[in-house]
């Protein structure tokens, strides 16, 4: 191979030598006994994730439960881990992904760019999926949202003192006090920090940096360290994990700001040379079924684009929380600028 | 005819020479394992993303703040490393080779665990203790005074609680090292010092520590090395507190965008450091004799320490208890309560963690069985290389042995994480396409353990003299044959020793391995820092204690073993 090219693909730079997209028709497809059987002859699907863990895995169990015969083999990483080990396997030509999803919309547009997805959708989301919720060339579909939020723990902190936006981050008294994740690591944090900025603008991170922050990784960790009670408010951080730790009976609560909540879409796709097309197919179908997307719901604590999911009835629905998105075609040209500006607030 | 058969001369078994074939050999492949990777990375530091030759990443290094200050932290922090191994493990190692301290047998037990723990297990168990407000010491501290929350007696998000942590895991090197030179170290030359009238501290100060100083030097080295490159523990500890080491730094750079140009620039330096290091070594080594088992040798004479015997007794009590006792309960606990915070008790007891790694998460059984599979495999070829290679380079068997000691010792420089990217570029492409195999994953573990069992296994040569090896040779054996039969028996406690210290070193291993791993050979060492990431520090627990409990298990065998001489070890040391 060329070595440039290798290099390329290899780092998965922004200087790409894109394949030439092919305006085709969008492909949809159902869930057929032929379909099921050859999944079945295959007998394996391989699932890289960025999910929580245990999420990941109960999603996997479900379709096992549901498939017999077919195991799920899951590979849980952080987004931008995810992404760089799709970049470095494709660029040497191992192609061991069936499906994958992330929580950073531009790894999508990346993917698709790089000629790598498969041009297939499910019949349920050609259906049911508002258009601004799936790739309008049918590649990739968001098989989730969730947001990133303020939080606090209730045993440190009473409701009536908690931060109510983010502005109230930057009081004295939360100096040494909050954690928050990465944006070099996280795809949460990265679409959240861009939509931040646009909203609030840079002197608010420069400010917030000078709060000796605890600084984790992925965007899944703000809420443990809440609920292990190492910090007291986190400033940004997964929703979804919030829930899961509250419902467990863990003293953790959501703050949605005043300014707004910065939400992610996570998409999912199936592979162009997926080794296992068929199981691929079936997995991805089941990805964004009822039962699927009512299980992450539930154990996940995920937002669905699924009209049919009914979320717990003490979680506040999307309708009501101001929301604060982030265009991934944008912010892919602004990761960088984005990682230089941080690294001189927080130190890393 | 039959007579001349009756009187034939016995013909010398192997009697051809293969020193020079072997060593032709062994260059050629540590040459390849080593060197592919490395022109690799200079290949990287001198050209941009499109392949153009550029100092730019040079520039860019000594103009840029943001890449200068993870230099300065991280040699700061790797020397202080360096001496605190050294302080601590000394006195430890003196105490248990020679003097009458209550508990000594127990001692190496609990080194060798500190030695078995993988460092980053060891910083993950030193959050849970000691974060400023959830850790369990600064509870407990807080709980006694009566204390607001937020006030806390240690942190351990900081540069010198970082040093501390890695230091727990690094001083095994440097008691192991010392105590093994201590053993030799005969009892007649402290004996003429004493008769000589010789107080206790004189003797110590002009025989004994002048006698173990290149074991002290070697074991600090490897410490000092161990901590610039090690990856896992800055990640956990200096991440949080906001500031990068190199490695951190590195890490950071292939991150979506990479920039693989500046990384390998920014390791140059690096290997240049290490290279001074090495060469400082071999100076100071170089001027004295330091052999210490001949033909005839003492045995080791006791000191008494008198009431001091309580005093050491406390400094062991207190290093153990900091290093092994106190981590050890804490993954305990971790692993069998709901979250860290609760204190472990019947209403907080769990075993959701343990059925959450062993049947729900997808990716253990097959991470133990890699796991190990390169363990054995590794140390057991790494060791055979390292023991050819230290036997050719001490011996001066052929000329210009001594290019196999740098070509065996280079790899130390390369921070794992960069290794393997070289790696990655060197056994990617069509030629060699090993990504996503385990072979792969072997060249990557030999590559890192040959500079440490290759640094063992010289200093115990160095301390063997050469006369018995020449009655050999004069009594008609080849070279190989004086190795199989009298060298390699004489070292074998080194050469058992250097075999667990590549397999622990394996399973420990991090920072390469990120790169390397698929789904199909994933390591038990890459899920927990997955795991680590996402904070999941109970099923982390779970699998620490098991990767741990394995090789203790792993390790007594090895010592047990009639044919490692489990048996005459401890013989051997006397």
């Amino acid at each position: 191979m060329d070595r440039r090219a290798f290099l390329a693909t290899l780092l998965v730079s922004t200087a790409i030598t894109a394949l030439p997209a092919f305006a085709a028709p969008v492909v949809t497809y159902e869930v057929t006994p032929e379909l099921i059987a050859a999944a079945k002859a295959e007998g394996t699907v391989v699932f890289y994730s960025s999910l929580d863990v245990a999420v990941a895995e109960k999603l996997a169990a479900a379709f096992e439960q549901k498939y017999p015969g077919i195991k799920t083999k899951v590979e849980r990483a952080g987004s931008e881990r995810v992404f760089q080990r799709v970049g470095q396997e494709y660029g040497s030509n191992i192609h061991n992904v069936d499906v994958a999803e992330t929580s950073d919309a531009v790894h999508f547009v990346v993917f698709k760019r790089n000629g790598w997805l498969a041009q297939l959708q499910p019949a349920e989301v050609a259906k049911l999926w508002p258009e601004t919720a799936r790739d309008p060339d049918g590649y990739y579909a968001a098989f989730r949202a969730h947001l990133s939020v303020i939080g606090y723990n209730t045993k440190q902190v009473k409701a009536e003192d908690a931060p109510k936006s983010f502005a109230d981050l930057l009081l004295p008294k939360w100096k040494g006090r909050m954690v928050k994740a990465h944006p070099g690591y996280s795809g949460t944090i990265m679409t959240a920090t861009h939509a931040l900025s646009q909203t609030l603008g840079w002197p608010y991170f420069e400010k917030l940096g000078q709060q000796r922050v605890m600084q984790v990784q992925s965007s899944t960790e703000p809420p443990k360290k809440l609920a292990q009670g190492e910090r007291s408010v986190e400033a940004d951080g997964n929703e979804y994990n919030i829930f899961m730790l509250k419902e467990s009976g863990v003293p953790v609560e959501v703050v949605y700001a005043t300014e707004g909540t910065p939400i992610t879409i996570g998409n999912g796709a199936i592979f162009k040379d997926a080794p296992h097309p068929n199981a691929a197919k079936l997995f991805y179908a089941f990805m964004f079924s009822k039962d699927a997307q009512q299980l992450t719901s539930d154990v996940g604590g995920l937002r669905s684009f699924h009209p049919g999911v009914v979320e717990k009835p003490d979680r506040t629905p999307l309708s009501k929380i101001k929301l604060l998105y982030s265009d991934p075609q944008k912010l892919d040209k602004e990761i960088e600028a984005i990682k230089k500006k941080y690294e001189e607030y927080f130190g890393t | 005819m039959s007579t001349a058969s009756d009187f034939r001369i016995p013909v010398r078994r192997g009697s051809i020479d293969w020193s020079k074939p072997v060593f032709m050999a062994l260059v050629a492949f540590l040459a390849v394992l080593v060197l592919l990777p490395l022109s690799w990375l200079v290949y990287f530091a001198v050209t941009d993303q499109a392949g153009k030759v550029t100092f730019a990443n040079f520039v860019a290094m000594a103009t840029d703040p943001t890449l200068r200050r993870p230099f300065i932290l991280a040699i700061g922090m790797s020397l202080s490393v360096g001496a605190l191994s050294c302080i601590i493990a000394t006195p430890l190692a003196w105490f248990v080779a020679r003097t009458d301290m209550p508990g000594r047998s127990f001692v190496r037990i609990f080194v060798t665990a500190s030695f078995v723990t993988p460092p980053f297990l060891g910083a993950i168990a030193w959050e849970i203790l000691a974060a400023p407000n959830s850790g369990i010491l600064n509870v407990v501290y807080r709980s006694l005074f009566d204390l607001e929350p937020y006030d806390h007696i240690v942190d351990i998000y900081t540069l010198p609680g970082l040093v501390f942590a890695i230091s727990c895991y690094t001083f095994p090197y440097v008691f192991t090292l010392v105590s093994n030179a201590l053993d030799r170290v005969p009892s007649d030359l402290e004996e003429a010092s004493a008769i000589q009238g010789a107080s206790l501290y004189t003797t110590l100060r002009r025989v004994t520590i002048p006698l173990v100083l290149p074991a002290m030097l070697a074991g600090s080295l490897i410490a000092i090395l161990q901590a610039l490159t090690m990856f896992g523990s800055p990640a956990i500890l200096a991440l949080p507190a906001g500031f990068h080491v190199i490695t951190t730094k590195i890490w950071s750079l292939f991150q979506y965008p990479a920039k693989p140009n500046l990384a390998a620039a920014i390791s140059m330096p690096l290997l240049m450091f290490t290279i001074l290091l090495l060469w400082t070594q071999r100076s100071i080594l170089g001027r004295r004799g330091y052999t210490t088992l001949g033909a005839k040798s003492g045995v080791p004479r006791l000191t008494e320490l008198g009431h001091w015997r309580w005093a050491a007794w406390a400094f062991t009590a207190l290093v153990l208890l900091l290093t092994v006792v106190l981590p050890y309960l804490a993954l305990i606990q971790t692993a069998l309560t709901r979250t860290v915070a609760e204190p472990l008790s019947l209403a907080s007891f769990t075993l959701d963690h343990v059925r959450f790694v062993f049947f729900e998460f997808s990716a253990t059984s097959l991470a133990m069985r890699n796991t190990f599979l390169l363990g054995l495999m590794t140390a057991t070829v790494g060791t055979g290389l390292a023991l050819v290679t230290a036997y050719i380079v001490s011996r001066n068997v052929v000329k210009g042995g001594w290019m196999l000691g740098y070509l065996a010792t280079i790899p130390v420089a390369i921070p794992g994480i960069v290794l393997g990217v070289g790696l990655f570029l060197a056994y990617s492409n069509s030629i060699l396409p090993l990504y996503g195999t385990i072979w792969i994953l072997l060249i990557a573990f030999l590559t890192i353990e040959m500079p440490a069992a290759y640094q063992q296994l010289s200093s115990a040569f160095r301390s063997v003299h050469v006369e018995l090896e020449e009655a050999s040779r004069i009594l008609g054996a080849t070279r190989m044959e004086t190795l199989r039969t009298i060298t390699a028996p004489i070292l074998r406690s080194n050469v058992i020793a250097t075999w667990c210290f590549v397999f622990i070193g394996t399973i420990r291993e991090l920072s390469a391995m990120i790169l390397l791993t698929t789904a199909d050979t994933k390591l038990v060492s890459v899920i927990i820092y997955d795991l680590n990431e996402s904070g999941d520090l109970g099923a982390i627990s779970v699998l620490g204690l098991m990767l741990l409990a394995i090789s203790f298990v792993i390790i007594t065998i090895a010592n047990r073993l009639p044919l490692f001489g489990g048996p005459k070890l401890t013989s051997l040391r006397g």
